[in-house]
Parts: C-alpha cells; structure tokens; sequence
C-alpha cells in the first residue's frame, strides 16, 4: 500500500518551537489512539476509554487537546526537546523537520528482522525566526496562533478523508499495529525523527536520531 | 445482495446517530464554558463512554439536546444545529457560530455499522474537540464573564446562518459514510467581530436608551423556542447581577452629572445615594464644572422660579436667615464640590457687590432647605459629614502647601475661607444672605426633601479657598478667579423675573381689543399682500 505523507510548515519564534511541535503532534496522536483493547474469548474485545484535556500554549495565542496520558506526554516531550535542542545548537538559521511516522510491524522469518511498513507519515517542517522587539513578538503570538489552527484543520482534513488504516488486529498481532506499552491509551504504531537543515538547505548534519517507540530491542 | 440494512444494523446505526448527536452538542457546550476541559483516560471500559471518548454529560445540555431533536434523528433536510452567541451585559447579543450535524443522500451500503462507522463517528468527535479550540469563540468564551457571557441555542431543521454576519466561514470538521446517507458536521463562524463593538458604541449613547434588540429576529419558518439561548456557564450568577449593578451605578452617576448645571441640587443628590459613593472622589470629580455653567446654573433656577409663583410669598420672609446660617452648596471649579457660604464676606467688596444678585438661587437654597426642615438645625447625618470631609479634602487639592491655608495668612483673597473644623459659624459675616425676591425651584425643593430625609439639615458649612484651575498666583488685579466671581452672579434677567412678566402678559392681554381693533382697519392692506404673494 502506499504511504500517506502529508508536510506541515510552520514558522515560528525559538521560544515557540515546543509548544508549536506539542500542539500538532498531539492533535495528530489524538485522532491516532484508541482506548486500550481487552481481549476477551471468542476472538471479540472491548476498548477503553480515552480522557482528553485542554492544554494552553504560554507563548502562542493557542489551545489543543491532547490525550490524557501522562506517560504519552513526557514521550513526545521528551522528542520534542530534543528537535529543539538540535534545532538551537544548529546555528542561526535554524530551519528543521520532525516527522511523526505511523507504521505497521511485518514479522519476517527468522535471521531477518521485523519490517516496518510505515502507512502516515506527518512531517512538520520548522522555521525559526529572530524578532526584533516585543511588539513584533506580540503580533507573532497571535500569527502563529492563527496558523496553528490552520494547521489543525488541515490534519482534521486529512484525517476524517478516512483513507487506509490498519486492520483491527487480533490479540496476536495487535503489538504489530498499536503500541501497548502505555497504561491507558493505545496509539498506532508510531516513531519520531527530526531532520535539521543549515543554511544551505541540504541536510548536512547528518543526525539523524531515532526515537523508537515500538520494541527495538529484540 | 440484500441492500437494506439488517434490523439489528438500523437499531444499531440509528442508536449512533442519535448518541452521537447528543455528544456532539456536549462536546460543542463544554468548549464554550470558559473552563479547561480535562477527563480521565480509563483502560477498563464502561459502559456509558460512548465512542470510547470520555466526554462528560452535563444534564442540562441533555435535556436542551433531547427537547430539540424530540424523538427524531438527523436526516435528510433535518439538520441538528448549536447557535453559540455572545451577550453582553448591557443586554446587546450577537451570534458567533452554528455547528451543524447534517445528514445528505450519498449513502455508503458497504461499510460495517457497527465496527467501521462506530469508530469513525468516534474519530470526527475527536475532531470536533479539536477544532472547537481553534475557532475564534472559543478565545472569547474563555474571557466570558463581567463583560458578556456566551449563551447557546439548539434547534433542529433548517440551518440558519444569516445571524453570522457577512464574511462568515465555514469550516468542515469531517464526514462519516453510513448505509443511510453521510454525516457532515460543520461550523460556520462569524469573522466579523468589529461589529459587535459599534453597536455597543451605538447603545450606550443613550442613558435612558430602550434597546431595540434587532439581532434576534426569529428566522422566518423555524419556531424558535421562547428560552432563546441558555448560558454556557454553571457559576452562579452573581457576575450578571455584577455586571447590571455595576450598569446601575453608571447610571446613577451619569444622573448626578446629569444635574451639573445646578450644583446645590447636585450635591444634595450626592448626598441620596449611599455613603460609599461620597467617599470615593471620583464621582464627585464628575462635577467638575467649567466656568460658564456658573451662568446657567442661575438662570436655571430663575427659569424655575416662575413654576412656583406661590412660594414666592412666603421666600421672602425666609430669605433673612440670619440666625441661620445656611450653606449653599456651589460647585467649584477645582472638580469638586466647593461649599460656599451663602452670604457676601465683609471683607471682599467684590463678593458683597455679587452675592445679592446671587441670592435667587442661594436663597432659594436656603428656602428649600427652610421648607423642608423648618429651619430646624439637625444634627449632620453620616453623609453629610462623610461630605464635608471629602469638602476637606478638596482644600488639600488646592495647589497650595498647606501652611497658606490657614486663615493666618490675610494677604490671600478669601483667606477667611481656609478650612476650617466643622463647628457652627455662627459670627461668621458670610452667613447673613442678602434680601432678594426668591422662591426655590421645584426641583431643588424636591431634591432637598430628598436629601433631608436621608441626611438631615446641615447649618455649618466649610469653607473652602476658591481657587480656580489652572489660574496663576492672585497678584494681577484682574485674574481668572476674580473674573470669575464677578461675572458668577449676574443680575436676573427681567424677562425672567415674575413680577414683571406677569405684568407684560397682563399687558398683553388688556393690549389685545386695541390691536385687533387696528388690524380690522387695515384689513384691505393685508388682504392686497396676500394677494400679491399669490
């Protein structure tokens, strides 16, 4: 099958670049979990359910929501820092791309190795900006709030197109299309990478770090 | 291939259709009530989550839900639609957006019911929480409160957008394909907020204004129902009660202001309301007069004089109060009440030359004040003194340190008007009023009857140095402030003074044979005029 890709651009300030990659990402996590699934006998299973929770940007004109798990939080958290960090220590410039990965787990026969067929790719690309003075600062809080709910319509878009999902998985295969290590929510599978580009636009920097959410080590 | 849908399927699809619609206007109220949303994720299901989303059922909305859909579901032609408007608390409204869950014709007969379209109206729910944070009445439901409070409204039938405003936009939160036909929930939202604010512009120029609510026309062919729109808020309603207080004193304090143009009732009208507003300057400072209403003040009261020919009589003999001293309160010009004596100072020639023409209304005061309390000396209530206070205070806004105020310094005009305690004044000159025929306004009567029953009569007075804005030191013989005294009290105007009035109309009428006389001699001469205009 063919993998959806969809680019998100953003432009924002430094200081914005966190809650701006924590409202998208989420939103997307979102529309990308269930609730945890119990499998009873005769093949049928029940779902949990999935609590949601307001969260206010402190540096952007802007609200979303996001689930309500804590563990899925410090997770992409925790990604997004470090895209920042990266981001920052890149140079004045400072453009990026995060990308959110949703993929599916092809077990393969033994010596090789699982495969990961992605199925939604969300790349979020960055453009971080100096400002000059507290009024330009001003307007860019509410700009880039316009923008992020610009943004957030158009995943809501892509999203309700209701184009490929996964197969609902049994009880053996689940692990292989949602990720079940958190306690109370159930994404698809999914990974974060980021991509920093320098001034010239290529990605030189050749760091490319994988933050893998499904069971890397086998 | 059987294309109709199974029973089992129809119940099962319509039970969605009908859950998913009440949720949808929870989803829609709770994002309006100006609180951050926050449920639990729970991994044991229960069984009242429905869509596997855990969105609170508050009880009202339910109901409001269930009223409106009466037992149908969204169909074809039958839209369910959440109005979301904003009321101010001075009662003006304006619709924000209308969230509408349609259903329409293109039906998808393949899709599973209750797998695939179960978790898809569970995907456009959690759509339609996002995108409820993103459109601009979610910025303004959370600063909901003093100022306006966002109300919402369910109807069911025809969506009806033309309280949007022009420019509105739409935007389409996502669609679930059943057997049945499409599920499309949207919202259009009104852009033009500016709107809002002429009008409010618009409305508040009138003090007494009725509000002609224009904006909630009921669109023609849906019955609106008689509650139009329910608050999206569970506090208690103190903040309206707030906010229509706070519209309440407005409108007392645009009353006081209303009556700057006579300052003794202005100040009696001070003294009616409660005490809490006499402490405060700023009303007061309210009544800061320019200099030329000092003008208007005395024909104002002489204009009036003519309504109460009977008072006249009597104002005569009151007018002598001298072992009365009674106050006149005279608005200053340093933007508060200047309490002057309503007697001429020995020693300023200027202010003796001035204060007889004065006395209409100074004497009318103290008729005013006569006719209400006898003359009586009363205790000063707690206003009046809270009054004299502030009065104190006002001298300490002289632009003087204070060592000049005290009465020792005599090089100073008025010197003798330096503050002074609040003791009876018995000896001092300013007391006595001089003879002039007066009778109080009706209004002031009624103002100082008014201000008797809540503070009683006041016979000390405060004197106050009358120093006027903005004026330069007093060592130019004519400078602004003795301009001013001396143009304050102009003498009556005859047109207005009763007597002779009522001697002119009575001219008038012994004067009317004789004219209608002469004009039917000349009645050829005005009949050829006439002629010659036409």
């Amino acid at each position: 099958m063919n993998c959806r890709s969809e680019v998100l651009e953003v432009t924002v300030e430094a200081r914005q670049v966190e809650e701006a990659m924590l409202a998208l990402l989420h939103t997307i996590l979102l529309h990308r979990s269930t609730g945890k699934f119990h499998y009873k006998k005769e093949g049928t299973y029940s779902i949990g359910t999935v609590g949601t929770m307001d969260i206010d940007c402190d540096f952007i004109d802007f609200s979303f929501v996001r689930v309500s798990s804590e563990e899925l939080d410090r997770v992409i958290r925790r990604a997004v820092s470090e895209f920042k960090d990266a981001l920052g220590n890149s140079g004045s410039d400072g453009m990026g791309q995060i990308s959110l990965e949703f993929y599916q787990k092809k077990k393969s026969r033994w010596p090789f190795s699982d495969e990961c067929i992605p199925w939604e790719v969300w790349s979020i690309k960055v453009n971080v900006v100096n400002l000059a003075n507290e009024q330009e600062r001003q307007i860019c809080r509410e700009k880039v709030g316009e923008k992020l709910g610009e943004k957030v319509i158009n995943v809501v878009e892509v999203i309700n197109r209701h184009e490929y999902l996964p197969k609902m998985p049994t009880q053996s295969e689940v692990d292989n299309v949602f990720d079940t290590s958190l306690k109370d929510v159930q994404p698809y599978l999914y990974k974060i990478t980021y991509q920093i580009t320098d001034s010239l636009g290529t990605s030189v920097s050749t760091t490319m770090r994988r933050l893998i959410k499904d069971t890397l080590a086998l | 291939m059987d294309s109709d849908l199974s029973p089992q399927d129809k119940k099962d699809l319509d039970k969605f259709i009908k859950f998913f619609a009440l949720k949808t206007v929870q989803v829609i109220v709770q994002a309006r009530l100006g609180e951050k949303i926050c449920t639990r994720s729970s991994s044991s299901p229960t069984g009242s989550d429905w869509f596997n989303l855990a969105i609170k059922d508050i009880p009202e909305v339910t109901h409001e839900a269930k009223k409106a859909l009466a037992g149908q579901l969204p169909g074809i032609g039958r839209s369910m639609c959440v109005e979301i408007s904003l009321k101010t608390s001075e009662g003006d409204s304006m619709e924000l957006e209308t969230w509408c869950l349609e259903m329409n014709e293109k039906c998808d007969k393949d899709i599973k019911v209750s797998y695939t379209v179960y978790n898809r109206l569970s995907v456009l729910l959690k759509s339609l929480l996002a995108i409820t944070r993103v459109t601009p009445a979610y910025k303004l439901s959370r600063k909901q409160g003093h100022d306006y409070v966002i109300l919402y409204r369910i109807y069911f039938g025809e969506v009806q957008l033309n309280g949007l405003g022009e420019g509105f936009q739409t935007v389409r939160v996502g669609v679930v394909g059943t057997p049945v036909g499409t599920v499309t929930l949207s919202c259009a939202y009104r852009t033009n907020l500016a709107f809002m604010s002429n009008r409010q512009f618009e409305r508040s120029a009138p003090i007494m204004g009725i509000i002609v609510d224009h904006f909630v026309d009921p669109p023609c062919g849906v019955q609106r129902p008689a509650n139009v729109g329910h608050p999206c808020n569970y506090r208690a309603p103190d903040e309206d009660d707030g906010g229509l207080f706070a519209g309440v004193q407005d409108s007392q304090e645009v009353c006081t202001t209303s009556f700057s143009t006579s300052p003794p009732s202005q100040c009696v009208c001070t003294l009616s309301p409660s005490p809490s507003k006499l402490s405060k300057p700023l009303p007061l400072d309210s009544l800061q007069l320019p200099v030329a209403p000092g003008f208007v003040t005395h024909t104002l009261y002489t204009s009036r004089l003519n309504y109460h020919p009977p008072a006249l009589a009597g104002a005569a003999d009151l007018s002598h109060p001298a072992a009365n001293p009674n106050q006149v309160l005279h608005a200053g010009k340093e933007g508060g009440v200047v309490l002057v004596p309503a007697h001429p100072h020995a020693a300023d020639a200027h202010l003796t030359a001035e204060h007889p023409p004065n006395t209409p209304g100074s004497s009318g005061d103290d008729d005013g004040m006569s006719q209400s309390g006898e003359g009586r000396s009363v205790s000063p209530s707690d206003p009046v003194e809270s009054l004299n206070a502030f009065t104190r205070k006002i001298g300490a806004f002289v632009n003087k340190p204070t060592t000049q105020m005290t009465a020792a310094n005599l090089d100073l005009p008025f010197a003798a008007f330096a503050p002074r305690g609040l003791d009876s004044e018995e000896n001092d000159p300013m007391v006595q009023p001089p003879d002039s025929p007066a009778c109080p306004s009706p209004l002031q009567a009624s103002l100082h009857s008014q201000g008797s029953e809540s503070s009683g009569q006041q016979d000390d007075f405060v004197m106050v140095d009358f120093r006027p804005a903005f004026s330069k030191d007093d060592l130019l013989p004519m400078d602004l402030g003795t301009f001013y005294r001396e143009f304050q009290n102009p003498p009556q105007l005859a047109s207005l003074s009763l007597h002779i009035s009522s001697q002119s109309m009575a001219d008038d009428l012994d004067s009317l044979p004789e004219k209608l006389a002469l004009y039917e001699k000349n009645i050829d001469e005005f009949d050829a005029f006439v002629d010659m205009l036409q």
